[in-house]
């Protein structure tokens, strides 16, 4: 979840080859510098023509480095650096703007008119779900393949959902053709959201508004921080215990420094928040699924639930079920899995993997690759042909040229942490 | 010491030079996470792609500044790639070298002038 796909600036110059992807920059060490995480020169990457979240002004104070991300200015980093963010996150608490993301209510006649609706839009069981319940969702297409990654919450007869930056706008425009004029869906462009996660961020949200301790994974609901209503969900995408929080934009600042203030809080960057969910095995959005993806194909069959599945009560009625429900019976041709490379090199997004250290053929690739903080070396997920996807396959990654390598293994890497 | 701008140091000892990556470069990477090093005795061309570094965003190719031979390796960055963040310009040199046409160096800048080039 949470990524634009490669919105490129690709340069070329004089020795000044290299690529950014929002997430990873590759090349000589002076364009790393100018065009890396670091500083994304204004004239290049028009810093001017993007949007600011309610908290943007904070970042600069904290001394984020700001970089273009989904047509936002948002921090990749604090003046801490991804490596101890992503530790502090693990050991304490982080703080995460992720007002970038897209808010949305549905409303309608009834729970069920809502549910019922948008059960036609996801392959979740969304009528089955309890007021101030959360749950992670798809949206697919009519060939089973993955438009975007949600999470929904029941907030009264409503429908609380959360999308990525990048794909807002057209899950957006998804909705009202498909729900309109029955169900109303107003996007939610008047309120922050932050997430707050770690092992510690039960404790500092608790002494906000001790109702947050009755909470537990995946609950939702309303807390009370000084006098300013919140809605609030024990959830996150850092496999960390932890809170996602929208509050109005008028006080989003005012309250974003109170938790800041909190003992163990610290901000952390989108490097961090990047890392910390690819430990945690959880998808990235444009990476690790897209369009062309079957859930059954990203290794998401368990957040398909039964009512929805073939033979269930609720059996199939949202876009490619056919294709989706075929994969469940058949099988899939390929498989997310973790990859574990074995020494300390990065496989980095786009690595090809081979069978064999002298084979021709490659049986798939790296989505997403980076180095595991926690674990201290590197860690990977990617898709590999279905007869090479059983944990402790041996397979070799193509680095520079050369092959090195990797075993298929379980995802997480790192243990969730969830309060359940 | 020189200094180049895509960030490197090189320092003379005798008819060796030493190369490494500055205190600005090394901040603004970030934590490195790996070092891959070239072969002793390589013969290598000004901007042939020496040395991968990897920080947890990026990763970095160091060209090799002049024309020479590389004599010796810091191993020790292998396994300790976080040495690059502590002491960029002094233990964390990456290589050392031969130059080949020891006046390529004359166009580097001094310390002065990298101050001020990275502003």
């Amino acid at each position: 979840m949470r990524h634009a796909p490669a919105e490129g600036i690709t340069i070329s110059g004089e020795r000044t080859e290299g690529a950014f992807d929002g997430q990873h920059f590759c090349g000589p060490l002076g364009a790393s510098l100018v065009y890396g995480l670091l500083e994304v020169k204004e004239s290049h990457a028009t810093m001017s023509d993007l949007q600011q979240t309610p908290l943007y002004e904070l970042h600069l104070e904290l001394g984020g480095k700001m970089v273009p991300f989904a047509g936002y200015s948002m921090p990749v980093q604090y003046p801490m650096g991804v490596m101890k963010e992503h530790l502090q996150t693990r050991a304490a608490a982080g703080l995460f703007d992720v007002s970038h993301m897209g808010q949305v209510m549905l409303s309608g006649s009834s729970w069920e008119a809502v549910a019922t609706a948008f059960e036609a839009l996801v392959p979740m069981d969304v009528l089955g779900l309890a007021d101030g319940r959360q749950r992670y969702g798809l949206f697919t297409n009519d060939a089973g393949g993955i438009e975007d990654d949600l999470m929904f919450a029941r907030r009264g007869d409503d429908l609380f959902v959360v999308v990525n930056a990048a794909c807002k706008d057209a899950d957006i425009a998804r909705m009202k053709a498909a729900l309109e004029p029955d169900v109303t869906v107003t996007p939610i462009t008047d309120r922050a959201l932050v997430a707050v996660q770690g092992p510690g961020a039960g404790a500092a949200i608790a002494s906000l508004d001790p109702a947050a301790d009755a909470m537990r994974f995946m609950d939702f609901g309303t807390l009370t921080f000084g006098g300013i209503e919140v809605w609030a969900s024990r959830s996150g995408y850092t496999g960390e215990d932890g809170f996602e929080i929208s509050i109005p934009e008028a006080q989003a600042e005012a309250l974003v420094r109170q938790l800041l203030a909190l003992d163990g809080v610290e901000p952390i960057g989108l490097g961090a928040r990047d890392s910390l969910r690819l430990e945690a095995g959880l998808c990235l959005y444009g990476n690790d699924i897209d369009a062309q993806t079957n859930p059954v194909e990203g290794n998401l069959t368990w957040a398909i639930q039964k009512a929805r599945r073939a033979g269930g009560d609720r059996a199939g009625g949202y876009p490619g079920a056919d294709a989706i429900q075929a994969a469940f019976a058949d099988g899939v041709e390929r498989k997310r899995v973790g990859l574990a490379p074995e020494g300390r090199a990065p496989m980095r997004e786009g690595t090809q993997l081979f069978a064999a250290e002298n084979g021709d053929e490659a049986v798939g690739h790296v989505t997403s690759g980076s180095f595991g903080p926690t674990l201290g070396g590197p860690v990977a997920m990617g898709y590999v042909r279905f007869d090479t996807a059983d944990i402790g396959t041996a397979l070799w990654g193509e680095v520079r040229g050369k092959r090195l390598p990797v075993a298929v293994v379980k995802l997480p890497f790192v243990a969730a942490n969830f309060k359940r | 010491m020189k200094f180049t701008e895509e960030h490197e140091w090189l320092r003379i000892e005798g008819d060796e030079i030493f190369v490494g990556i500055t205190i600005h470069a090394a901040e603004q990477l970030g934590d490195v996470v790996f070092v891959e090093l070239p072969s002793e005795g390589t013969t290598v061309s000004k901007d042939d792609e020496v040395v991968v570094i990897e920080s947890v965003k990026a990763a970095s190719d160091i060209l090799a500044p002049i024309d020479g031979e590389i004599t010796e390796v810091n191993a020790t960055l292998s396994d300790n790639p976080g040495m690059v963040n502590d002491d960029p310009q002094g233990e964390a040199w990456f290589f050392k070298m031969k130059a080949s046409d020891p006046s390529q160096m004359d166009e580097f800048m001094d310390e002065a002038a990298y101050q001020k080039f990275i502003g």
